[in-house]
């Protein structure tokens, strides 16, 4: 499980998270609403501690995640995370894309980690691309292999940071349809999204951050159909 | 024009000029590599953002890139000899090109290092990579690709640059013709037959980088 608590974050003079509370549940899928500046993306990567907090505490399974004595590589491998700009790795095959940290991160033989690789691909509906390079497919496909390579280091966690957000609208599908899957997998899922029919279809709760707190936090009926929150109403209005 | 062109004496020190190409070829690529080296470090020093020491990359890369390579050579050899260095011509030639390519690479890797987006780090951190597997794996081969075809250029400038060699009495392939030219007179032959040398030379470097290429770089 992951507890967030009282969590605060400054760029600077800017602070972007005001003290954040928040209990992510085994199993449970979260979506995570709002407008740009929110804090909702910075949440994210201090899970995971790509940004580290000012003060508050992380915990995942148990493990403070900012603790000075932690070590991030050895949490990371149990949170994967999959970004905006998919970052696939333009230099390796889809197949090496996934089956690279396997291999060199938890040390598994280059067949045991192409096995996880193709196993994974396929899982995402890439089973045809396995030695392409990314360059040569659409950013859904990109998207799509980059949750592959998440999926292949078997996290307990997935992060996701508007994972829809740069691509084509005709493509944003594909990747929507590849995390309900996961979602029905029982996969724990943070998912920062625009997509709010999305939230309401899938997610188990919803939170809506507004300037760096949590406006609210809910069931999607509760938070996305019959909203008491008159930011919440209004931010809706606005994206619909 | 009556020139009369007289070739047997050129054709009969070919030996000397193919010897004196291979010499030019050795020179050049220690220089390369000394100035790959001295390169990466510039960039780092420059990128690091340390002012008490990024002076000092910004300095070098500003006198490599904006003062003519004879002049730079001349400071290794007539410069510090005002000073009671006396450096072999070889060390002059050597210090000089490495100086010259050195200005010239640190831009180039630092080019290459802005090339990969921050977020390819983060993405391979966020697999539980450490920073030297995020580096050696995922940085690195992306920045090769992106100075690969820059530092063709410069291996090819600086085999064509150490012609200036000739001039601090260094007898690579320019200064060996001219010394077999002047003893000869037969100046116009010796360096036409020079300039296909060099032409041949830069010819198999630019076919090798090719074919490395290839092996190198599939996507």
């Amino acid at each position: 499980m992951i507890e967030i608590e009282g969590v605060r974050k400054s760029f600077g003079k800017l602070e972007v998270l005001k003290g954040i509370d928040l209990a992510v549940d085994k199993g449970e899928v979260i979506s995570i609403i709002g407008a740009s500046g929110s804090g909702k993306s910075t949440m994210l990567y201090c899970i995971n501690a790509l940004e580290p907090i000012d003060s508050g505490r992380i915990v995942v399974d148990g493990v403070d995640v900012h603790a000075g004595d932690t070590d991030v590589n050895k949490l990371r491998r149990n949170i994967g995370m999959v970004f905006q700009q998919w970052n696939s790795f333009p230099h390796l095959t889809t197949l090496e894309n996934v089956a690279l940290a396997p291999r060199i991160v938890l040390g598994k033989s280059r067949q045991e980690s192409t096995e996880i690789a193709r196993k994974q691909l396929d899982h995402v509906g890439l089973a045809d691309k396995f030695d392409v390079y990314p360059s040569r497919m659409s950013g859904g496909q990109q998207q799509r292999l980059a949750i592959a390579r998440a999926l292949a280091m078997e996290p307990s966690y997935m992060l996701f940071d508007e994972v829809t957000s740069a691509l084509d609208p005709e493509l944003v599908g594909e990747v929507l349809d590849t995390l309900r899957l996961l979602s029905e997998e029982g996969m724990t899922m943070l998912v920062v999204t625009h997509e709010i029919g999305f939230a309401r279809d899938v997610s188990d709760r919803v939170a809506y951050f507004h300037e760096g707190v949590i406006e609210e936090l809910g069931p999607p009926a509760q938070v996305i159909e019959n909203s008491t929150s008159e930011q919440t109403r209004r931010f809706l209005a606005n994206v619909r | 024009m009556d020139y009369t062109f007289h070739w047997r004496p050129v054709f009969r020190k070919l030996p000397d000029l193919l010897e004196a190409g291979l010499v030019t070829m050795e020179v050049a690529v220690l220089a390369m590599l000394v100035g790959v080296v001295l390169g990466l470090a510039l960039a780092i020093i420059r990128m690091s953002g340390l002012k008490s020491i990024t002076w000092f990359a910004v300095g070098w890369i500003e006198l490599a890139r904006n003062t003519p390579a004879l002049l730079q050579l001349f400071f290794f050899g007539f410069g510090l000899g005002a000073f009671g260095i006396h450096l072999s011509p070889f060390l002059i030639v050597l210090f000089g090109l490495s100086f010259n390519n050195a200005g010239y690479l640190a831009e180039t890797f630092r080019g290459g290092f802005n090339a990969v987006p921050p977020t390819q780090v983060k993405a391979a951190r966020s697999l539980g990579m450490t920073p030297t597997q995020a580096y050696t794996r995922i940085v690195i081969p992306q920045v090769m690709r992106v100075v690969y075809h820059p530092m063709t250029n410069q291996m090819v400038w600086s085999v064509l640059m150490s012609s200036l060699a000739m001039l601090v009495g260094y007898r690579e392939l320019a200064g060996e013709t001219q010394f077999l030219a002047s003893k000869t007179y037969r100046i116009f032959e010796f360096f036409l037959v020079t300039a296909v040398i060099y032409y041949v030379m830069v010819k198999l470097i630019l076919a090798g980088s090719r074919l490395l290429s290839w092996r190198l770089f599939r996507y």
